[in-house]
């Protein structure tokens, strides 16, 4: 734990001082995992367009992933036509918080949280109070499509809202943090913690303002902390630091990742997981473009690491033997081991 | 199978290769500059002569263009589709291209198309027999208002030059003497041939010169006319609604001396018409096209033998290719963020037509306006698709009250807006008006101004004037773009935007220090 607090310290320091631009040479010495090559040599080699559907659309993931016995939030209710937007309040009974999200939204939009009633009103995450008929009107919103990819007509799900494990209570500003996992057929390459700021808006999106923790493959513990691409050593809002930051159920979350690349064909593939306080890691969705900024917050380039996974894969079959293989492989404390292992 | 890599490399190289090489055939073998030297206008004129025919055998009769004043025909071409025909030259050297039919069915077009270039600046046109005037045939009060008209010019005119033109100032007048006016009435309002008549009753030796006044785009120009007058030494030619001595810069002479252009026998409704395109060519290939236009096969298959109206489209089509490796090139090598792979190209296209400045200007507004009118429609809340309809209804108001508001203004340039591709602009309001929704204004900027920046770069590549030269010279070059845009479709490396973004993790730290030999180790596996 010590020796660790001391690497966040050096990385502060370093940060300081840098030039505008880094020489493209420097950039494939560390591995970096550009747009081009991310696009060309792994998105449109390893996955396949009909599998991209399952990815893109929350219900099927949500269905597919129970058939395959991966846990999810669980799904209250669905609101498929205009005409049922009236019905939202039934679905709700009984349910004193839920979330109410489009089937084809993306980046954390169109989400309501509701995390509790006060007689006939709803308490947003936020503490605003709003009535039914404001619940209903994003229904409604969202069937018309207005928080979907390209603006196309949509559905939208409600399900339980998830309690998040005390241990994240205080990572997180007004938002549910979440864990993205970089999958490389089937092999776990590196994670990172997404938690909501308040200038992020409670969104956990890097681009909107989000922090993003790198975590360490191998045991769960936090790598780096970067928020708009610098580093940062402790949340800007709780002003709590993440150098102690140990994420619990690793083992268990790992193999939701992995298990995930099973179920959906994707090959290069990001997994979104959210920690509940009770059941544990519960899969949020998945993203079959996952973006480049996770090599930002564990300031380590994917190049390698994806090279190493190939290996890994092509050399065991079992799910559990990729992930044994990969916590030892792409853990900041054994690069040594590593080096000896290929 | 072969990896794709390679597939594309091998296609790309010969894509390259073979535009280079029809290129530089072309260069070396006739002679087409790559540079743009010094170039000639060479205006394509097509006359399409229209008629109605009637029930028993048609001839059609156009006499061809004479060339006069330093105008050279490079290149003649004629349809005739199931006609008989023949050219038919006269004792003075004029000739007449006859199109004959034993009968036919329903209205037809005939098409002459002649490729010209002003080889020198010689405006006079050579000498020619002076008849005696005709003096025309009058009722007695036309003659005396005549006699009248004749005798007070002649006596503020000292020659026929003045005569000449103090007569034809006297019609371009405002306030028109009692006699013109009778007279301009009396011809039905045909004043050139009274104009031809008060000169043959001052006995003044004069003739129509007919030609096509050359406007680039022109779709269906008509002839127009000349006067060409015998001061008693020699002939000048006067333009009579400009009132001035000497054939125009534009004026291409199309017959010199009265009598119909087109004769239409066995036909009714007859007319003629012209399109005219003109293009800066290279001033050898010009040479070279006037001297062997025979052995010019490469030239036959080039832009030059399409008709007119394609010329003029292909002249625009060609450029976007150039526009496309731009797009290319900024999204992939540098990184920047454009709404719509190719929207850039369109707008640019339309900056085309706009000139850059005003099109900006125009662009930057309606966006504005619209995105600004978005923002309070939904707070409306209204439905997308209506809110969206919406926009675009209002993108074309303010379209329709630019163009209107322009032309009273009698802004020319402006006006063009009518011209500015509705679609474009609504279209880009929409896409933006979505990603506002989507990702919030700070992307709309991102990528609003991405889109700008990359369309003003195509802009400047499309206008650029080696551009414009090689890709219309040498569309084959084309090959060789599609070659480098697949090449740079399997390109893999760092975008600059990229350098920018990971710049933080450059820096040399613990962590990173082991892993160069990592990557090495497993590379070695």
């Amino acid at each position: 734990m010590k020796k660790r607090g001391h690497l966040f310290r050096k990385r502060l320091e370093t940060n300081s001082k840098m030039a505008l631009l880094v020489s493209p040479k420097r950039l494939r010495e560390l591995g970096i995992l550009g747009m081009n090559q991310r696009n060309t040599s792994f998105i449109g080699r390893y996955n396949q367009r009909r599998h991209y559907a399952l990815a893109d659309n929350k219900l099927m993931t949500k269905s597919a992933a129970i058939a395959r016995g991966i846990a999810v939030p669980e799904l209250y209710g669905t609101v498929d036509y205009q005409f049922q937007v009236k019905s939202v309040s039934d679905l709700v009974d009984g349910h004193d918080s839920f979330v109410i999200k489009p089937a084809h939204g993306s980046g954390g939009k169109g989400i309501l949280v509701i995390v509790g009633r006060d007689g006939e009103q709803f308490i947003k995450s936020n503490g605003a109070r709003i009535n039914a008929s404001a619940v209903r009107r994003h229904s409604s919103n969202i069937l018309a499509g207005l928080h979907s990819l390209g603006g196309r007509n949509d559905r939208a799900m409600i399900e339980a809202l998830i309690e998040f494990d005390p241990i994240l209570q205080d990572y997180s500003y007004e938002g549910v943090p979440d864990i993205r996992v970089i999958v490389f057929r089937g092999v776990p390459v590196m994670a990172m913690l997404r938690c909501a700021t308040h200038s992020s808006d409670g969104k956990a999106n890097l681009h909107q303002g989000a922090v993003g923790v790198g975590i360490d493959i191998g045991n769960g513990r936090s790598v780096c902390a970067v928020q708009n691409s610098r580093i940062v050593s402790c949340h800007p809002d709780t002003g709590m630091g993440f150098d102690t930051l140990q994420i619990p159920h690793w083992q268990q979350l790992l193999e939701l990742a992995a298990g995930c690349a099973e179920f959906s064909g994707l090959d290069y593939l990001g997994v979104d997981i959210v920690l509940d306080r009770l059941r544990g890691p519960m899969l949020l969705e998945l993203n079959a473009r996952p973006g480049l900024a996770i090599q930002i917050a564990n300031q380590t380039g994917l190049r390698q690491r994806l090279r190493v996974a190939e290996q890994i894969a092509d050399g065991c079959d079992s799910a559990d033997e990729k992930i044994a293989l990969a916590r030892k492989q792409f853990s900041s404390e054994s690069t040594v081991a590593l080096s000896d292992g290929f | 199978m072969i990896n794709s890599r390679v597939q594309i490399a091998l296609i790309a190289g010969v894509l390259i290769a073979l535009g280079v090489g029809l290129t530089l055939y072309k260069a070396v073998s006739l002679d087409l500059p790559l540079v743009p030297g010094e170039y000639r206008e060479v205006w394509t004129v097509e006359s399409k002569a229209s008629f109605t025919p009637g029930k028993g055998p048609v001839n059609v009769e156009l006499s061809l263009p004479v060339s006069l004043a330093g105008w050279v025909i490079i290149d003649e071409h004629f349809v005739s589709s199931g006609f008989g025909f023949s050219i038919v030259r006269d004792s003075d050297n004029n000739s007449t291209a006859r199109w004959t039919r034993q009968s036919l069915e329903r209205p037809t077009t005939l098409y002459y198309k002649a490729q010209i270039y002003r080889a020198n600046a010689d405006r006079e046109l050579p000498d020619m027999a002076v008849e005696p005037p005709i003096k025309p045939l009058l009722e007695a009060n036309q003659q005396a208002a005549m006699n009248r008209l004749v005798d007070r010019i002649a006596q503020q005119s000292s020659d026929s030059e003045s005569f000449t033109l103090l007569l034809l100032q006297e019609f371009q007048r405002d306030g028109q003497e009692q006699d013109v006016l009778f007279l301009i009435d009396s011809y039905s309002d045909d004043w050139l041939t009274l104009v031809l008549d008060v000169l043959a009753s001052a006995d003044i030796s004069a003739h129509e010169l007919r030609g096509v006044e050359l406007e680039d785009g022109r779709r269906r120009q008509t002839l127009s006319s000349l006067l060409e007058v015998h001061t008693g030494e020699r002939w000048i030619v006067v333009d009579p609604i400009r009132v001035t001595v000497g054939v125009p810069d534009n004026f291409y002479i199309w017959q010199r001396g009265d009598g119909a252009v087109l004769r239409v026998s066995g036909g009714r409704n007859s007319s003629l018409e012209f399109a005219l395109v003109s293009n800066s060519l290279p001033a050898k290939a010009v040479l070279g096209m006037e001297q062997r236009s025979e052995e010019f096969a490469l030239l036959d298959f080039s832009i030059y033998s399409l008709p007119v109206e394609q010329q003029g489209i292909f002249k625009g089509l060609l450029l976007i290719p150039v526009a496309a490796l731009v797009v290319v090139m900024m999204r992939l090598l540098v990184g920047v963020r454009t709404s719509g792979t190719f929207m850039p190209i369109l707008i640019a296209l339309a900056f085309i037509q706009t000139t850059l400045l005003v099109g900006l200007i125009i662009f930057l507004v309606l966006l504005c306006t619209g995105l600004w009118i978005r923002s309070y429609l939904s707070r409306l809340n209204l439905l997308l698709v209506a809110r969206v309809a919406t926009v675009i209804i209002m993108v074309i108001l303010m379209m329709a009250a630019l163009a209107v508001a322009s032309y009273k203004l009698g802004l020319d340039q402006v006006l063009k807006v009518t011209f500015f591709p509705t679609v474009i602009v609504a279209w880009t309001i929409e896409r933006m008006s979505i990603l506002w929704e989507e990702e919030g204004g700070h992307e709309v900027l991102i990528q609003a101004s991405g889109s700008l920046v990359v369309a003003v770069l195509a802009y400047m590549a499309m206008s650029n004037h080696l551009v414009e030269h090689l890709t219309f010279n040498f569309p084959e070059l084309m090959l060789s773009l599609l070659g480098v845009i697949l090449l740079l479709g399997k390109y893999t490396g760092y975008r600059l935007s990229e350098l920018y973004r990971f710049r933080d993790l450059a820096d040399p730290q613990p962590h990173e220090k082991a892993r160069p030999s990592v990557s090495q180790a497993s590379r070695d596996q």
